[in-house]
């Protein structure tokens, strides 16, 4: 009995986007397919108890098949509906011919995602439907992350499918003219999706499965759509921050790169990165995922935090602006000169921009931070301005520390 | 299917008929409206005069009241519409974005209730 729980988990964690997406491009009805998908896994529970059938995957998808032709023969809008009804028929007798090989389901997955990931879904969706029909993740599991009710997020995600039928959102890869820009939405959802594991906005501050399931959509992507740069670009990235998270927590507070032990970090998770980061830019189209990933490298490499190539990263930073507007990136590429020119001229050059960035947090924390390194008692001040905008816990409990140091 | 392209523009910040820039923006809708017609989607089209034309009716407990102006109380109005017939929401979106409109103001593109399907 636990034993088929178990089998089932793995099988719904593994397979379950595979056979939701190849149910969707039969039935065209994203809500239809969910609910057989799950009638035929419920079904699985109580028959296969006293084993699993020869293809598991087979037999999912010719019990959701049924069931759909059920629905579809019991619905009010049957008669339009004899197209989808016929291609199931054929798909159900061709099945049991074949007695139901799960090699015969196409991997129908890259058209999911891009219909989850499509730029007329809220941003907030477009996360929430990617991780519930591709990475095996629960509605409450996603409720949770987002801090809202499991109900409200459950309403979210019937109101999408909803959305996707009616306005006309094709369960299509796009055409090569839309692509590039459709595959951006595509890999912005994934990096968020990491990002909600690597600074989540809900306690705890890092959520591991977020950054796995991140990772692993990201390869998926790259096995399904081969020799794309920014798809290569962006597992590096992800790999080489992933690489570095072990060391970067202590008691809560988060630790800054000059005091993290980097025994702690994933020496397989860095060489998988590096070779990715090597890869992608060979084919010599550079873009922020990519230069955020040589960046991660060049931290990745250095021995220490002294050894550090701070005159390469600064000017990747430089380069990274001509692609992505964001004024991090700059205060980045002052901190990274600060260790290459000292910290007077990256604070006089942070003061240039104080009328542009003074509403940024990470203007301020520079700045405390330049100013602590000169041992200017000014530093106080520019920490509790930094304290004062600061909302995440494990950042501000390292800023409380720097802050209460400056009096020892 | 059909979807209908709504045109929401700020009628404070709209240009003044007549002007050099008024004329480009009105070559610019021409040359979209004649894209539409090539690609074969073009379903009608209406520009709207400005909302201080406007009236609103409602009608409760059987009488008719009017109100001068549009109901909203929105900064953008509705100054003109499309309705199109697209293969999908891209194209749809593609077309809406060839609006001079969509530039100073925004375009809401809404499908259409196809009845067909309720008979």
């Amino acid at each position: 009995m636990l034993e088929t729980a178990a089998a089932i988990n793995t099988l719904m964690r593994d397979d379950g986007g595979r056979l939701l997406a190849a149910l969707i491009a039969e039935l065209r009805d994203f809500q239809l397919a969910e609910d057989c998908l799950q009638e035929a896994w419920a079904s699985a529970v109580s028959h296969w108890q006293r084993g699993l059938p020869g293809s598991p995957q087979g037999w999912l998808l010719q019990v959701a098949r049924r069931r759909a032709i059920d629905h579809i023969r019991r619905g009010k809008n049957f008669r339009e509906k004899q197209r989808e009804l016929s291609i199931l028929m054929e798909h159900d007798q061709a099945a049991s011919a074949e007695d139901a090989d799960d090699n015969v389901i196409p991997d129908e997955r890259l058209r999911l995602i891009f219909t989850c990931c499509h730029p007329a879904l809220d941003e907030t969706t477009r996360i929430a439907l990617t991780l519930r029909s591709l990475g095996g993740m629960t509605t409450p599991e996603i409720a949770r992350a987002f801090l809202v009710t499991e109900d409200a997020m459950a309403q979210r995600l019937v109101r999408a499918k909803h959305k996707i039928s009616v306005a006309g959102i094709r369960y299509e890869v796009p055409e090569a003219d839309a692509l590039p820009g459709r595959l951006n939405s595509v890999l912005d959802v994934i990096y968020l999706i990491f990002n909600e594991g690597y600074a989540s906005r809900a306690e705890p501050y890092m959520r591991p499965e977020f950054c796995n399931e991140a990772i692993r959509l990201a390869r998926l992507l790259m096995h399904l759509m081969p020799g794309e740069s920014t798809i290569e670009g962006l597992l590096a990235l992800m790999l080489l921050h992933q690489a570095r998270a072990p060391a970067r927590l202590k008691d809560d507070a988060l630790v800054p790169l000059d005091e993290q032990d980097r025994a702690l970090w994933s020496k397989p998770l860095i060489e998988e990165g590096l070779v990715h980061v090597k890869s992608a830019l060979s084919r010599g189209l550079p873009d922020a995922y990519q230069i955020q990933a040589a960046i991660s490298a060049l931290h990745c490499e250095a021995a220490n935090f002294a050894a550090t190539d701070w005159a390469q990263i600064a000017a990747l930073y430089g380069e990274l602006t001509r692609h992505k507007n964001n004024p991090v990136i700059e205060i980045n590429r002052i901190a990274a000169l600060s260790y290459v020119h000292g910290p007077e001229l990256a604070l006089e050059m942070l003061r240039g921009l104080e009328d542009d960035f003074k509403a940024y947090q990470p203007f301020h924390a520079l700045k405390a931070d330049l100013l602590r390194r000169l041992r200017d008692p000014a530093a106080a001040q520019a920490y509790e301005a930094a304290l004062a905008m600061t909302k995440n816990q494990a950042e501000l409990k390292l800023l409380e520390k720097r802050w209460a140091a400056l009096r020892s | 299917m059909q979807y209908m392209l709504l045109i929401y523009t700020n009628p404070a910040t709209d240009l003044a008929p007549g002007t050099p820039e008024f004329m480009e923006m009105l070559a610019r809708y021409g040359k979209a409206g004649e894209t539409y017609e090539t690609d074969g989607v073009f379903k009608a089209g209406a520009a709207l005069q400005a909302p201080a034309t406007a009236t609103t009716v409602k009608v409760r407990h059987g009488k008719v009241q009017t109100m001068d102006g549009p109901f909203a109380e929105t900064k953008e109005m509705l100054a003109g519409y499309y309705l199109l017939d697209c293969p999908d929401l891209d194209a749809a979106i593609k077309y809406a974005a060839m609006i001079p409109g969509a530039e100073t103001g925004s375009v809401e593109v809404r499908p259409v209730v196809d009845f067909s399907k309720f008979r």
